[in-house]
């Protein structure tokens, strides 16, 4: 028995300290994070202008939080389809429809709001279930039926609506712009939405079934679960996350076109977010929290390059590389550990 | 079964022979044929000789998309940059050359080149960074396209020399009594030959299509798989430069010029035959494909639907196209 | 004694008159027929197992022992006969049917997930919750209790990532799920294959544990030291049918071997390599290894064929594609020609005429949806100009030679033209076959050549083997099938345990061969002499 038995305790502190964070599961991204703060603080520190640290500025602090919620909630949705080993491409299109289709069912009245949101809601679970059944039962590679949704969603949106159409009220626009105290609602939201994500994956059981279908399809079938509806199900929730983007969206620029979804670049930055926050490519592995941190070093990256000044263009050409690396880093380590 | 002999055909007189060869066409043909019959039936003009050649030659741009499209799909990828390098062709051109019509030549070179790097970085970074090729030029749409814009401040800038757009506007004059025989046109059979060759008559194109079908296979019979990969990435993105000097003559310069390209082409390649993720397509069929989707937007177009929905039919194709082809994988099985 | 114990014409179920115990069988299978497309691969099987008993199943490769297990577990279904749990008939449609009603199979292949706790691991699908909230506190408790049943709760973090666990303790979770299951018949597919010898200890304990608690064990192994230290009953199989079973006591291993084998050789073989065809030493391995191989010394002769016996895992296919250059070696030299040379990637090795049919043809030797034209010329063309013409090789019209060479090797299609896919197992092969014609391979290897595939096609093949040997070529051939190594063999390397162990003449004997191949003739046991080489009389 003593052959195999669990590892000698461990020694020194460090030694402990390095047990303690691989077994409390903190995405390695958020050492990452942190390196990036420090680095703005030393940075900060040599050629800041005023006497204030700007990563300790509340307003800089803000905005980067807020330029998450659009991705951030999002990219919860896409970290469950890709968990499951699949992937949406559908998001940026899905969103650009809510968008439009918010400021064009609210028009301006607060009575609006509710059935508004309820169709929407009610559209994002039909996009969902249509990617899933795609998926599951025809069979579709997952890349091809959701790119397909999507051009679909596209077409008909755009037949539809050439500009902004419509608007949301002012009440409405609460959602983007209302705090309450010092933390702005959207935060909050944001917050829950992974929140909620992080009860769903590792709190019940349905997150337990949607890591084993990821994991391994064959394995969790032997198992008795039915993956063709624990995936279309994730499928039905990225979706749904989809349509909050939307509607966050919408309440930020008061009215919807028909661009806003693809020119925001959801579906890759969803894509990249979730990569770089330790979710793979091939499932059964990842979380929120780490999407969230993804998500976050975006943003920072994003308001930087405002601080700085980089020019739009530039930033867009920034960004693909930081994809294309990003993306490709992870899946070259993972083939490492996979060999 | 039967021992293989020399001649392998059953079927003995012409007439069999001919029908035989009819029965097995590519579908797509049928398809173009009866959507030229739709639009004929619509627009009788359209059949007359002169209006028939401009109509193929403001195909010529998605039909030579199409035909190098067609490599890296067989190869078992995806280009969704071509639309970005055919909008940053037009954009860089116009800076470059600023109506100094000197200039042309070696535009229209550097572009090329260009185009070859877009091809070379696609490739290298599926093949050795192993990043799905769909996210992989996603990013280089972003990188290429930015690098148009903020080339050009994110407007149209500069003017292209008249010898630079007359390969999308002009012809020959006075061939077989016809008003003008578009270079366009020149073009598309030129390079759709060329194509058709190095697909379907080369050595590099059987390596190709192994490489698509069984990358395994094809590596274990000696095929130096990462080359083959990483060269039909630069065909592709070449060819999509051609198609950017072709539509900047045609229709000017415009930042929006090469939008929604990279699905057109893919939509008309699945529709010529190709099978998505790899081993099977052909370029005459996907330029058919291509043919075929023009000819239907002009329908559609007659009969009054907005243009938009161009975006939904190709949607519809693409993923029935792939489910039909998981559907009879299935039956086979 | 030993030839009356292997005449007896009946399958023996001893349950019932054995006088040890008379405790009613739990599982019985009767008459079990399983036929898939060209082969009966479970011919009129009976057999019974008792709870309490670990019952060892043997057979070589392709005795039926996996279909077998397959069809306890609910993965294949019967095409006659019937499966008795206590008594009752029982049809299982699904391998989680046969696990609800305690019949739980544990692969080689483990079914686990790597990225998931032990506990989850444990419970998936059947977490105790309330409203869909997984209780990880019952959970905990849950696991925690069903491994104190093993005595392997110190060996174990319920929360610990299945991934970061050793193969053996692994194996452990995999039998406590079974546990939690409530398994009555536990059955285990080769379980020390993937074991370090201290670690098939931990296995042993375990399994003594099991069989207290009244279950029973089938257990499938080529290792005769371990069925012999381990179980009661032995039951052998062969070709699909059941040879006998027996208390393990009452027999030797020598018998269990003869058992085993001893099978009238019924295919047809050509001729072998008469001396003179046997020519100079072309390749020759040193010392070389990898992570898979060890101190590989390995000598190759044109003209002679020389075949590769061992079990599966042992590194036959390893040592194939360490030379070809696929999982190239890492240390020690190659020699080909007199050149000392390793083959860095299979390109490399194609444009030094090496060959390589590989084991799978569907996944590593077609490119299904291309003609066979193009099959049968993708070798070739890889060593010509990327822009040559894929109509001409020389003076000669391509499509030409690809007929010849198909005809050459027997191709049987409507065209050349047709697809690869809708080709029977046995063409496909050939097609395989002729791409290695095509850039005339002076070095040849064949993994499982003729698996799957039909006997008129195999003594196509096999006449083909013979043919390229026999014109100077150097073959190496690996198979499963022991007729076929010692059919076609001019000389045997057997393989264990990434290891040569043995080398013997052509014609030896499949027991002799088995010997070496089940690690029992190599002293590969601590502690464990090898016993006498010849079956010796029971009794």
């Amino acid at each position: 028995m003593a052959a195999i038995s669990p590892p000698a305790s461990q020694t020194s502190a460090f030694d402990r300290a390095r047990h303690w964070l691989r077994d409390s599961r903190i995405p390695p991204v958020y050492g990452i994070l942190v390196i990036i703060f420090l680095v703005s603080i030393v940075l900060d520190l040599v050629f800041g202008i005023d006497d204030q640290l700007y990563i300790f500025n509340r307003t800089i602090m803000t905005n980067v939080l807020v330029r998450s919620v659009a991705l951030g909630i999002v990219a919860v949705g896409q970290t469950f389809v890709m968990i499951g080993a699949s992937i949406d491409l559908s998001v940026a299109y899905l969103i650009s429809l809510t968008a439009v289709g918010a400021s064009f069912l609210m028009n301006g009245n607060p009575d609006n709001i509710w059935w508004s949101v309820l169709v929407l809601i009610g559209i994002g679970v039909v996009v969902g279930f249509v990617n899933g059944t795609l998926i599951t039962r025809l069979k579709v590679n997952s890349l091809i039926a959701t790119l397909g949704v999507g051009l679909i969603i596209k077409g008909l949106l755009n037949a539809a609506f050439d500009n902004f159409a419509g608007s949301v009220p002012a009440s409405f626009q609460t959602f983007a712009y209302g705090s309450i105290g010092p933390m702005p609602i959207s935060v909050l939201v944001l917050f829950l939405v992974v929140a909620v994500g992080w009860f769903i994956l590792r709190r019940m059981r349905f997150g337990a079934h949607l890591y084993a279908t990821g994991g391994s399809e064959e394995v969790a079938r032997l198992s008795g679960l039915r993956t063709e509806r624990i995936l279309t199900m994730a499928h039905i929730i990225c979706s749904t996350t989809a349509v909050l983007t939307g509607l966050f969206v919408v309440s930020r620029l008061r009215s919807g076109a028909p661009w806003v979804g693809t020119d925001g670049l959801y579906d890759l930055e969803s894509i990249a977010a979730t990569v770089i926050g330790g979710t793979t490519l091939s499932g059964g592995r990842g979380g929120v929290w780490g999407t969230l941190a993804g998500v976050l070093i975006f943003s920072l990256l994003d308001t930087t390059f405002n601080q700085i000044g980089i020019n739009a263009y530039m930033k867009q050409i920034l960004r693909g590389a930081i994809i294309i690396l990003a993306v490709g880093f992870y899946t070259v380590r993972s083939m490492r550990e996979a060999a | 079964m039967t021992q293989l002999t020399a001649t392998t055909s059953t079927v003995e007189s012409l007439a069999g022979r001919i029908w035989h060869r009819l029965r097995t066409l590519n579908p797509v043909y049928y398809i173009a044929l009866v959507l030229l019959i739709g639009v004929v039936v619509q627009n009788p003009v359209f059949i007359q000789p002169d209006n028939f050649l401009v109509f193929l030659s403001r195909s010529a741009p998605p039909m030579l998309l199409t035909a190098g499209q067609v490599f890296v799909l067989v190869s078992g990828g995806f280009d969704l940059s071509v639309g970005s390098v055919v909008t940053s062709t037009v954009i860089i051109s116009a800076i470059l050359a600023n109506n100094d019509p000197g200039t042309t030549w070696w535009v229209i070179l550097l572009m090329l080149a260009g185009g070859a790097v877009v091809g070379l970085v696609n490739g290298m970074v599926t093949a050795y960074l192993k990043v799905p090729s769909l996210i992989a030029t996603l990013g280089t749409l972003l990188i290429v396209r930015g690098i148009g814009l903020f080339w050009s401040g994110g407007a149209p800038r500069g003017y292209l020399p008249d010898n630079f757009r007359m390969w999308g506007r002009r012809g020959i004059t006075g061939l077989f009594g016809l008003r003008e025989f578009p270079y366009a046109v020149i073009l598309l059979i030129v390079i759709g030959v060329l194509l058709w060759l190095l697909l379907h008559r080369l050595n590099y194109g059987r390596q190709l299509l192994a490489l698509g079908d069984n990358p395994r296979a094809a590596r274990l019979s000696g095929v130096n798989v990462n080359l083959v990969r990483i060269s039909a990435f630069v065909i592709c993105s070449m060819t999509a430069v051609v198609a950017g000097v072709l539509l900047g003559g045609r229709g000017g310069v415009s930042i929006e010029t090469g939008t929604g390209m990279e699905m057109q082409s893919i939509a008309a390649a699945v529709l010529g035959g190709t099978m998505l993720l790899g081993g099977r397509g052909s370029v005459p069929a996907a330029m058919a494909g291509a043919l075929a989707l023009e000819l239907l937007f002009s329908l559609l177009n007659l009969l009054g639907l907005p243009k938009p929905l161009r975006d939904a039919v190709q949607g519809l194709i693409i993923i029935g196209a792939v489910a039909y082809a998981a559907y009879s994988a299935k039956r086979n099985r | 004694m030993a030839e009356s114990f292997l005449t007896e014409a009946q399958p023996v179920t001893e349950t019932s008159s054995s006088g040890a115990n008379d405790v009613p069988p739990v599982l019985e299978a009767q008459n079990i027929v399983k036929r898939f497309p060209g082969v009966v691969a479970l011919n009129d099987v009976s057999v019974a197992f008792a709870p309490g008993e670990v019952h060892a199943v043997v057979g070589e490769n392709g005795a039926g022992k996996s279909t077998l297990m397959k069809v306890l577990a609910g993965a294949h279904r019967p095409d006659e006969g019937r499966l008795l749990l206590n008594g009752e008939p029982v049809i299982f449609n699904h391998p989680s049917a046969a696990q609800a009603s305690g019949i739980s199979i544990i692969y080689q292949e483990f079914n686990l997930l790597p990225d998931r706790t032990v506990m989850e691991n444990i419970y998936l699908g059947r977490e105790p919750h309330r409203f869909g909230i997984v209780d990880y506190k019952q959970l905990e408790v849950n696991t925690r209790r069903v491994l104190r049943e093993l005595e392997a709760e110190k060996l174990i973090d319920p929360r610990a990532m299945l991934g970061t666990l050793s193969v053996a303790q692994q194996q452990v979770v995999e039998i406590a799920k079974a546990i939690s299951l409530d398994a009555k018949v536990l059955i285990m597919d080769e379980p020390t294959a993937a074991l370090a010898t201290h670690e098939v200890a931990v296995l042993t304990d375990l399994i003594h544990r099991l069989r207290a608690r009244g279950i029973a064990i089938i257990y499938i192994s080529h290792r005769l030291i371990e069925v012999f230290e381990l179980s009661q009953k032995v039951t052998v199989m062969k070709d699909g049918e059941l040879i006998g079973t027996k208390p393990t006591s009452d027999v030797t291993m020598g018998q269990v071997v003869e058992m085993m084998v001893g099978r009238v050789l019924t295919d047809y073989f050509p001729e072998r390599g008469r001396p003179e065809d046997i020519g100079p030493m072309a390749l020759r391995l040193e010392n070389a290894s990898n992570k898979m191989l060890h101190n590989i010394d390995l000598e190759l002769r044109s003209g002679e064929i020389v075949g590769v016996a061992g079990l599966q895992g042992s590194g036959r296919t390893a040592l194939a594609q360490a030379i070809f250059g696929v999982d190239p070696f890492e240390t020690g030299t190659m020699v080909i020609q007199g050149e000392p040379r390793l083959l860095r990637k299979p390109a490399e090795a194609v444009r030094r005429r090496f060959g390589y049919v590989t084991e799978d043809r569907k996944t590593e030797g077609l490119t299904l949806k291309q003609p066979i034209n193009d099959n049968v010329l993708l070798t070739l063309r890889t060593l010509q100009n990327k822009l040559a013409r894929a109509f001409r090789n020389g003076t000669r019209n391509d499509k030409d030679l690809a007929l010849e060479l198909a005809q050459r090797v027997d191709v049987r299609a409507p065209g050349m033209d047709s697809e690869v896919q809708y080709l029977s197992g046995g063409n496909q092969q050939k097609v395989v076959l002729a791409k290695w014609l095509a850039t005339d391979a002076s070095v040849l290897i064949f993994d499982e050549p003729t698996r799957g595939i039909d006997v008129e096609a195999k003594a196509s093949i096999h006449d083909r083997i013979r043919e390229l040997a026999r014109a100077g070529a150097v073959v190496m051939m690996i198979s499963s099938e022991l007729p076929e190594i010692i059919g076609m063999s001019d000389r045997v390397v057997v393989m264990w345990d990434g290891r040569i162990v043995g080398e013997l003449p052509g014609g030896s004997s499949e027991a002799e061969i088995m010997q070496l191949a089940t690690g029992f003739a190599n002293g590969g046991f601590e502690g464990v002499a090898a016993p006498a080489s010849n079956p010796q009389p029971a009794g």
